[in-house]
């Protein structure tokens, strides 16, 4: 092991065993907060997974809940434990995305946007309108929480060390891919598309399995989500939380596995910041968004970077 | 066979309203090559004018169409200026920062209208024009058509009898060669805004007297557009127009049988088989890179 990977070891250890020891310092409305963020984190980084071979989609929500419902269904009207139809949630989300890819994937750019919010609304009204099994506007209540032993995940912390670890298991998981084989090759489809079809990689494929590997994970992620709320509805899924996936992404920085992550927590906590000042929240997040795009465009991933070269230079001038 | 008649034209009325939504959009993407998210919100942005002025106010309507075209086009203008300029050649950047925009008009919004339920505006236009016995049309409605197309046929004429529409098309053409030709692209592109954005605070204005009106209405008006523009194909006004008269057709019909949310989720449907089959449309070409 070579040392900057000692030193990244060391940073993920150090971060997961502040994260451990956090939520009993925490009152109880800021460990709900915790648990979200938590599952926030992975809704990006399996976004991440999607937008690597430079396709932005506008269904990744609609995805997370198709998982979402689909593991409230299974174990309220199926009774199937929590631990069968948490995974079985990522299975579901993984077939609906690959019976959207022929679709989906006969298009790019401009048009992919737009054909996968289009498949998302559809999936999305399609909630509201087949009250049987999804239950119309107010969704499904009375989801199950997990059970184990005599564990009380309606709890927060029980439920938090839940989704850690199996958030933390996850994001090795992403981590693993994009780093693999497959995930450079995803690089190559984003960045000479033409190159690597020469070569011989087939990118309708290689775009569609990011496409149903990322639904998988958000797919988990729906899951982990509405068994703790206990309750799914359409409206959780909707462009606007899309949207707000989007802005993480992009204020954090895409270039990087870790700037999507960055760009959860820092805006969820200034989300969280700016909770007394509910309506105008959105404005907040809109005005961020805009500055973010204009001024950081690699986003706040870069900034260190940025602010080394900035005072970097300004040191040097002074030295001359 | 009444039903339908009315149907018929009740559709035809609210094609009105999609086409000067989604010419817009439209204008501006043939242009500038940017997918506007905020388009519908320019057009809530609209009807909100109409709201606060008209009926809180009692400035009479027809000149706050007026201030609702001019505000709403100097939002546009606004965004070209300082959002979409300097995002030139990023279609990424130029749709996030719509996306920003959105969220700003829809708190603005709620701020100046308040929370709670959605708003009406009286009609201005009161009575109904009665036909045969069975066909009713409101007189507003009647108002709001008449005025929707010949707003079209401004446009058109625009479009395709001044050397300045000419430059437009040019632009949305070949943005270099029309560089070379002398053509001031960016000017083109505010004009270009300037152009959607009042079309969409018209369409808002219009419509005021005939629909709810709340800070999220946009999110509707947008999914329309998306339809009629990708239907139409994207780039082409004269298939974004065709598009929506269909559009409204289908929507009303499926909506008088059946419901809204069924005659939604068709429309999008429709929408990805028209990507899948046809991606440029019904009026459009295939662009070579």
């Amino acid at each position: 092991m070579n040392r900057s990977a000692l030193t990244h070891f060391a940073g993920i250890v150090i971060v997961l065993v502040i994260l451990a020891v956090l939520p009993h310092f925490l009152r109880y409305h800021h460990q709900d907060f915790l648990i979200f963020l938590v599952i926030n984190i992975l809704v990006v980084s399996s976004y991440r997974l999607v937008t690597l071979t430079g396709e932005w989609s506008l269904i990744h929500a609609v995805m997370m809940g198709v998982g979402a419902y689909g593991s409230a269904i299974l174990s309220k009207q199926f009774n199937v434990s929590f631990w069968l139809s948490m995974p079985l949630a990522g299975v579901v989300a993984g077939s609906v995305a690959a019976l959207l890819c022929y679709p989906l994937f006969r298009m790019t750019q401009f048009y992919f946007l737009i054909g996968s919010f289009a498949a998302g609304e559809a999936i999305r009204l399609s909630w509201i309108h087949f009250i049987k099994p999804f239950g119309g506007t107010s969704g499904v209540s009375g989801i199950p929480s997990p059970e184990l032993g005599n564990i009380d995940f309606l709890e927060p912390i029980p439920y938090f060390y839940l989704v850690l670890i199996i958030v933390t298991l996850c994001l090795f998981l992403l981590y693993r891919v994009e780093k693999s084989r497959v995930g450079l090759t995803l690089h190559a489809v984003h960045w000479k598309a033409p190159l690597a079809e020469s070569v011989g990689v087939n990118t309708w494929n290689y775009r569609s399995l990011a496409f149903i590997t990322g639904s998988v994970f958000v797919g988990i992620a729906g899951a982990l989500k509405v068994h703790y709320i206990g309750t799914v509805t359409p409206k959780q899924f909707d462009i606007g939380f899309m949207v707000f996936i989007l802005i993480w992404v992009i204020v954090g920085g895409y270039r990087t596995f870790y700037g999507a992550i960055i760009g959860a927590i820092v805006l969820s906590i200034l989300d969280e910041a700016f909770r007394e000042f509910d309506e105008l929240r959105p404005a907040i997040y809109g005005a961020i968004l805009v500055f973010a795009i204009l001024f950081l465009p690699a986003g706040l991933e870069s900034l260190p970077q940025r602010l080394r070269e900035k005072f970097g230079r300004s040191g040097a001038k002074e030295a001359g | 066979m009444e039903l339908l008649i009315q149907s018929i034209v009740n559709g035809f009325i609210q094609s009105g309203f999609y086409a000067l939504a989604a010419v817009g959009l439209v204008l501006i993407f043939g242009v500038m090559g940017v997918v506007n998210f905020a388009h519908g919100e320019l057009v809530m942005v609209g009807a909100y004018t109409v709201w606060l002025l008209h009926a809180q106010y009692g400035v009479p309507f027809l000149p706050t169409i007026l201030i609702a075209i001019l505000l709403v086009t100097a939002i546009g203008a606004l965004m070209e200026q300082f959002l979409f300029r300097p995002m030139r050649g990023d279609p990424l950047g130029g749709l996030i920062c719509s996306i920003g925009v959105l969220f700003i008009l829809q708190v603005v919004a709620t701020v100046v209208g308040g929370d709670g339920p959605s708003k009406q505006v009286p009609p201005p236009y009161e009575g109904t024009l009665v036909l045969w016995d069975f066909l009713r049309v409101p007189y507003q409605r009647l108002f709001a058509i008449g005025v929707a197309i010949a707003a079209l046929g401004l446009l058109w004429y625009f479009l395709t009898r001044t050397r300045l529409g000419w430059a437009l098309r040019a632009v949305s053409q070949d943005r270099e060669a029309a560089s070379l030709q002398g053509i001031n692209s960016n000017r083109i592109s505010m004009i270009a805004i300037c152009v959607g954005a009042a079309m969409a605070g018209l369409a808002g204005a219009l419509m005021a007297p005939l629909t709810n009106i709340n800070p999220h209405m946009g999110h509707n008006v947008i999914i329309t557009a998306f339809i009629v523009t990708i239907v139409g194909g994207v780039g082409s006004l004269s298939g974004a127009v065709i598009a929506s008269v269909l559009y409204a057709l289908f929507h009303t019909f499926v909506t008088t049988y059946f419901n809204g949310t069924v005659a939604t989720i068709s429309g999008l449907l429709i929408m990805v088989l028209v990507l899948i089959i046809r991606p440029t449309g019904i009026m459009g070409h295939r662009v070579s890179e």
